[in-house]
């Protein structure tokens, strides 16, 4: 069988077993009821022991929403979602709020260790080869369903200055700063999802770096949807102040169930005078069955605000899973000689369908951006690289590289690049170059001839295609990256 | 027994036939040259021994050690210890030399069911084939064959042969391409390589590659066959007379 | 959406509906009429929500219908033979004056073998698959200024090319407005190209300055397997005037077709050309030069559609905007999943002169096929100060250096036509526009 025939064959064999994340925790929870509607937005913010100032916000947003629609533009379809058969909370029952870890449910970290998630103090990475540990620390906020369980290092970090907490405990303990950023970079009238998510945002991580401070330790959220029929409405702000940086990751995982999950999340980044923010992500929500059943609707509000001079906000994403991804993590370059940059890969295997971008808004002077896309798809997917770039006539001497790649394995795919360029100044340099081909038969032979298997050949060749953007990860992330690649392009193997 | 038989190998590419009747033998510790004109089907025989994709046997057999060739999948035919040194040379973007070394070595390793390399062993096993073949580090930190020159990616072609040990070694027009040192450079890690065990089949055009690596049996191939076979001297003959006399002989 | 808010009609929606059912007409071409005039109340005018047209909002840039222009009397006929834009270049020409046929501008003597050009009027007794033709080579889909074109289908003309006929003298297409008052003025174009036939056709449109026209052109084309055909098209319209225009075609088995637009005129104008492959291994290249000033508006939209394998393509775009002046490039490559083997290269290059330009670029990329290679690339910047310093330091002065690199930057996608006088002629127009930078 010529061997990318076969790469398809067993591309297109691949099953649940395939993820393995895919296993539920059983475990006592409490839910709201279900449905949609301002009792159940009073409900999040009672359970969450929220300031009144909170539970107006998230009504407002909650009236707002019920005027708007869904919107339609991304290549993805799916069966319109019924937002009153979702449960909009659900929390385990045990857990009132982040705990310390020695009073965390065993079973809840059970689940974090099978997900190789490391809740212990001192704990690295773990599932990295042992060749290429990185003995370095990474603070942890556990969001299980709807609320945060666990944060670790946050004494540590506190010594720095670093406030690293769930949203809910940021609100409740700094109101003043969530007052001033929250909604500040993502309006609650943005859009559909986002403004869904601003009426019923269950958790998510709160992060505030002060002046100067160059964060002692990567900060990172691992999400998990455990419950059936329950929506995810992640909420993270992070904030870097004055000549503060930080790195943060995100991953996320769900059981394999074959009914479709919503995750609407909305993340805000706020960048002040020559802070850095780095924000990397490796998504795999559950794709879904062989058949295109199940899977996580991922529709995700992720932007950033350069909003001080000589700052800069780069986003790395690893987009493997969900059934449907509807992601666009932007920047908006408000500040004079600021930066923007997204790299992302997305993969499509499956029925996946896959609508992914960012947005360059350049607003300030001698701003900057650079964006590299690598799409990959496989099975019966769809794969569409959207994006924007824009200059406002103030913006001058505004710059923007953009470079996205498609690749397609096998013939029932597709793989689309609908951009969006627009130069408002005359200053303005925007450079944007795309290509589209199938996986080369000529690669994949040389590496056969010299002892590869198909399968190897396969993720060899994707690995090269995708290596300008995995070397934006953080080593341990990369590593991981780039075993998930692989392992979303498999099949069984036979 | 025969280290590589071939038996009346027919092969097409896109509804041509291309090998028509082909037979070769050669023992271990053999190296043989396939010396013939233009389109007489060298660099085929070469494909439809390693087993490229559209290039598909008619009939015949051709056997490695015995084992049937033709049922194996390219790599199992690698691990099986048939090598390919291509006219060509593929790029690969965002791989590095080093890592596409190891993985090859690996995988062939454990299809022998032998041990995987330690990460201190096989650098050390790569830096010396490499420095034999003036190959230099920032060349395996480079992606594979990626702005290499001809000579540069035809010496990686050679480490890379080192590397995996294989029992049959194809070099398909290995001196295309290469000046008269690098050529030398090629031909010595080639003779290096020359075992009792080991057994070489050498495509070419020209003769002056035979003055560097020297046959026991030279083959001149024409509309895909074999159709003459004789001693070093044959080189010579055709290098004077040209293949005038062989492009109508089959 | 299904949803979405049925808008108000605008009054131009209303004048175009009332003006263009007046019409007077017979069959078949009333059913045609009919028929578009309904689409066209359903769906009315696009505007920015309407992907497509997501840069150039009818609703808004076409506030009102002008009335539909009457016959040419004498003084329109001599304003109109003043026009020359291209000089001489050889060509047979076929002159329509405020969208009316006029023969005594038109040279239809000695037609070569094969080639027979006719009004729609004397090709519609003869042909009896024409409104089948005419009305639209991809009736599915919708837009406007089609409908719109076909609503008012009356005056146009029909060139045919018999199979294996070589017409190798250009035939030149001139629609020319005329007078001061504002009007409307539409016109059809129809190119069949025979199987091995050749031909090249050019498309012109000029008009007063300083007077609010409209027109609204379609040329329609099919080129039969193995055919080839070359287009030119110069928009050089009155500097008020609002050009809405569409190139639709579809090319057979290894033909192969060029195209070259060169816009300069109009106060907005509109290009739309739905392109199809409909046999394999056939080949195209689209290109244009769009050079904009003051507060012109250009919207350059294309719609490359590979359907079967082995076609190739090429599109390539240049835009100069001085002043305040707005650029638009929509360029979209569709492979469909038949399309094995498709090649495609789109291009759209901007030069931002003028400090308050603005350049929309939205290349898109749609594939469904596996073993294709297909490209696309947008650039939007300022001249290269590098470039500029080098001319200067050779005593070159700086307006002159500037007229060199634009001319340098627009002269790529020029240099494809073939036909050397027209070549040259576009060059010559090009370079109007250059001498007349302030």
């Amino acid at each position: 069988m010529p061997a990318v025939q076969e790469t398809v064959e067993r591309v297109k064999s691949i099953d649940v077993d395939q993820y393995k994340y895919g296993f539920e925790t059983k475990i006592e929870v409490e839910k709201a009821p279900k449905g949609l509607d301002e009792s159940t937005v009073r409900f999040i913010s009672a359970k969450k022991n929220e300031p009144e100032w909170m539970l107006e916000w998230r009504l407002e947003a909650f009236r707002r929403w019920k005027t708007m629609q869904e919107p339609e533009w991304a290549r993805v379809h799916y069966q319109k979602i019924d937002y009153q058969d979702l449960y909009y909370y659900a929390a385990p029952k045990k857990q009132a709020g982040p705990k310390s870890l020695d009073e965390l449910d065993p079973e809840i970290l059970e689940t974090y260790k099978k997900l190789g998630i490391p809740l212990q103090e001192q704990e690295i990475l773990a599932g990295v080869a042992e060749e290429n540990r990185v003995y370095s620390k990474v603070a942890v906020d556990a969001v299980f369903d709807s609320v945060s369980v666990v944060t670790t290092f946050k004494e540590e970090l506190k010594k720095a200055g670093v406030l690293f907490m769930s949203i809910s405990e940021a609100i409740r303990e700094h109101p003043e700063l969530v007052k001033k950023y929250l909604g500040s970079v993502v309006p609650v009238t943005d859009n559909f999802f986002a403004t869904l998510n601003s009426a019923v945002f269950s958790d998510g991580s709160f992060v505030y770096v002060p002046k100067g401070v160059r964060c002692p330790m990567e900060l990172s959220t691992y999400f998990r949807i455990n419950e059936k029929q329950t929506g995810q409405f992640e909420r993270t702000l992070i904030i870097a102040d004055e000549g503060a940086y930080v790195s943060y990751l995100e991953g996320c995982t769900a059981p394999s169930r074959d009914e479709n999950q919503l995750h609407a999340a909305v993340v805000e980044l706020v960048a002040l005078d020559n802070a850095e923010i780095k924000y990397s992500t490796v998504q795999n929500w559950y794709p879904g069955d062989a058949q295109g059943k199940g899977g996580v609707y991922n529709f995700v509000t992720k932007r950033g605000d350069c909003r001080g001079n000589g700052s800069k906000i780069s986003w790395t994403q690893v987009e493997t899973g969900s059934a449907i991804t509807w992601k666009y993590p932007s920047c908006i370059l408000r500040g004079d000689n600021s930066q923007g940059e997204f790299y992302s890969i997305a993969i499509s295997n499956g029925h996946q369908q896959v609508d992914s971008g960012t947005k360059m808004i350049h607003l300030g002077k001698n701003t900057s951006s650079r964006i590299i896309s690598k799409g990959i798809a496989a099975g019966v997917s769809q794969n569409t690289y959207r994006g924007q770039v824009s200059a406002h006539r103030k913006a001058t001497n505004a710059r923007n590289f953009t470079n996205c790649d498609s690749l397609l394995i096998g013939d029932k795919c597709g793989a689309h690049t609908t951009p969006y360029i627009e130069a408002k100044s005359s200053s303005a340099v925007f450079e944007h170059e795309a290509t589209t081909s199938k996986i080369s038969d000529d690669m994949l032979f040389y590496c056969r001839q010299r002892g590869l298997s198909a399968e190897e050949a396969v993720a060899l060749v994707v690995n090269g295609f995708v290596k300008d953007v995995l070397q934006h990860l953080p080593m341990e992330f990369a590593v991981e990256a780039q075993k998930l690649i692989a392992i979303s392009l498999e099949g069984s193997v036979g | 027994m025969a280290l590589l038989e071939v038996k009346d190998l027919h092969a097409r590419v896109e509804e041509k036939e291309i090998l028509r009747g082909l037979n070769l033998t050669i023992n271990p510790g053999e190296v043989h040259a396939i010396m013939g004109p233009n389109g007489s089907g060298k660099s085929t025989l070469s494909y439809v021994l390693a087993g490229k994709d559209d290039y598909e046997v008619t009939g015949g057999s051709a056997t490695l050690d015995g084992e049937d060739l033709l049922e194996l999948e390219p790599d199992e035919r690698a691990a099986k210890g048939l090598f390919l040194a291509f006219q060509y040379p593929i790029e690969i973007p965002g791989v590095a030399s080093m890592t596409f070394l190891r993985t090859a070595v690996n995988s062939v390793r454990k299809k022998r069911g032998e041990e995987e390399l330690s990460t201190p062993d096989f650098l050390r096993l790569v830096r010396e084939r490499a420095k034999e073949l003036n190959i230099k580090d920032d060349m395996l930190k480079r992606p594979v064959n990626v702005g290499f020159s001809g000579g540069e990616k035809k010496r990686n072609e050679i480490l890379q042969m080192a590397l995996l040990e294989p029992k049959m070694c194809v070099l398909d027009e290995t001196d295309s391409g290469l000046d008269i040192d690098a050529l030398k450079i090629v031909a010595d890690g080639v003779n290096r390589l020359r075992a009792k065990n080991r057994g070489f089949l050498v495509i070419t055009h020209y003769q002056r590659l035979l003055d560097h690596i020297v046959p026991d049996v030279v083959h001149v191939m024409a509309r895909g066959k074999i159709v003459r076979t004789g001693g070093p001297e044959l080189a010579h003959e055709l290098e004077a007379k040209g293949y005038a006399g062989y492009e109508n002989a089959a | 959406m299904n949803a979405e808010v049925k808008m108000m009609r605008t009054a131009a929606e209303t004048q175009y509906s009332d003006a263009l059912a007046a019409l007077p007409g017979a069959e078949p071409v009333r059913a045609l009429r009919e028929k578009a005039l309904r689409l066209f109340a359903e769906k009315g005018l696009p505007h920015r929500r309407v992907e497509e047209w997501k840069y150039t909002d009818l609703r808004v840039l076409l506030r009102e219908m002008a009335p539909l222009a009457g016959k040419p009397d004498a003084a329109a006929l001599t304003e109109a033979k003043k026009i020359d834009l291209l000089g001489n270049i050889g060509a047979r020409e076929i002159t329509f004056v405020n969208g009316a046929f006029v023969a005594e501008l038109s040279n239809l003597k000695g037609l070569e073998k094969g080639l027979t050009i006719s009004t729609l009027g004397d090709a519609l007794k003869g042909d009896a698959t024409l409104p089948q033709f005419l009305a639209g080579l991809n009736p599915g889909k919708y837009d406007a200024v089609y409908a719109l074109n076909t609503a008012a289908l009356n005056e146009g003309v029909v060139i045919d090319v018999a199979p294996g006929a070589q017409i190798t003298k250009p035939i030149h297409i001139r629609h020319i407005v005329t007078g001061t008052s504002l009007v409307s003025v539409f016109g059809r174009v129809v190119v069949k190209v025979g199987k091995k036939a050749q031909a090249t056709i050019i498309q012109s449109h000029a008009g007063p300055d300083a007077v609010a026209y409209q027109t609204n052109t379609v040329l329609q084309l099919s080129v039969a397997d193995d055919a080839e055909l070359d287009i030119v098209r110069v928009q050089a319209e009155g500097d008020k005037a609002i050009h809405l225009s569409m190139m639709v075609g579809a090319i057979g088995t290894d033909s192969r077709f060029k195209s070259f637009a060169l816009s300069t005129g109009a106060a907005v104008s509109r290009h739309t050309v739905p392109f199809a492959y409909a046999g394999r291994n056939a080949r195209a290249l689209i290109s244009g030069a769009t050079l904009l000033r003051g507060k012109q508006h250009a919207d350059m939209t294309l719609e490359v559609d590979h359907a079967l394998p082995g076609g190739e393509s090429r599109e390539l775009f240049k835009t100069v905007l001085d002043d305040e002046s707005r650029g638009v490039f929509q360029g979209l490559i569709v492979v469909r999943p038949d399309a094995q083997k498709t090649d495609g290269r789109m291009m759209s290059a901007a030069l931002l002169l003028g400090d308050e330009a603005e350049m929309d670029n939205k290349p898109e990329l749609e594939i469904f096929a596996d073993d294709v290679q297909c490209a696309h690339g947008a650039t939007t910047g300022a001249l290269d100060d590098d470039l500029l310093f080098y001319l200067r330091a050779r005593g070159i002065p700086k307006k002159e250096a500037e007229s060199l690199l634009i001319q340098s930057f627009f002269g790529e996608a020029i240099e494809h036509i073939e036909n050397e006088k027209i070549r040259d002629a576009m060059m010559k127009r090009a370079g109007h526009w250059l001498a007349a930078r302030g």
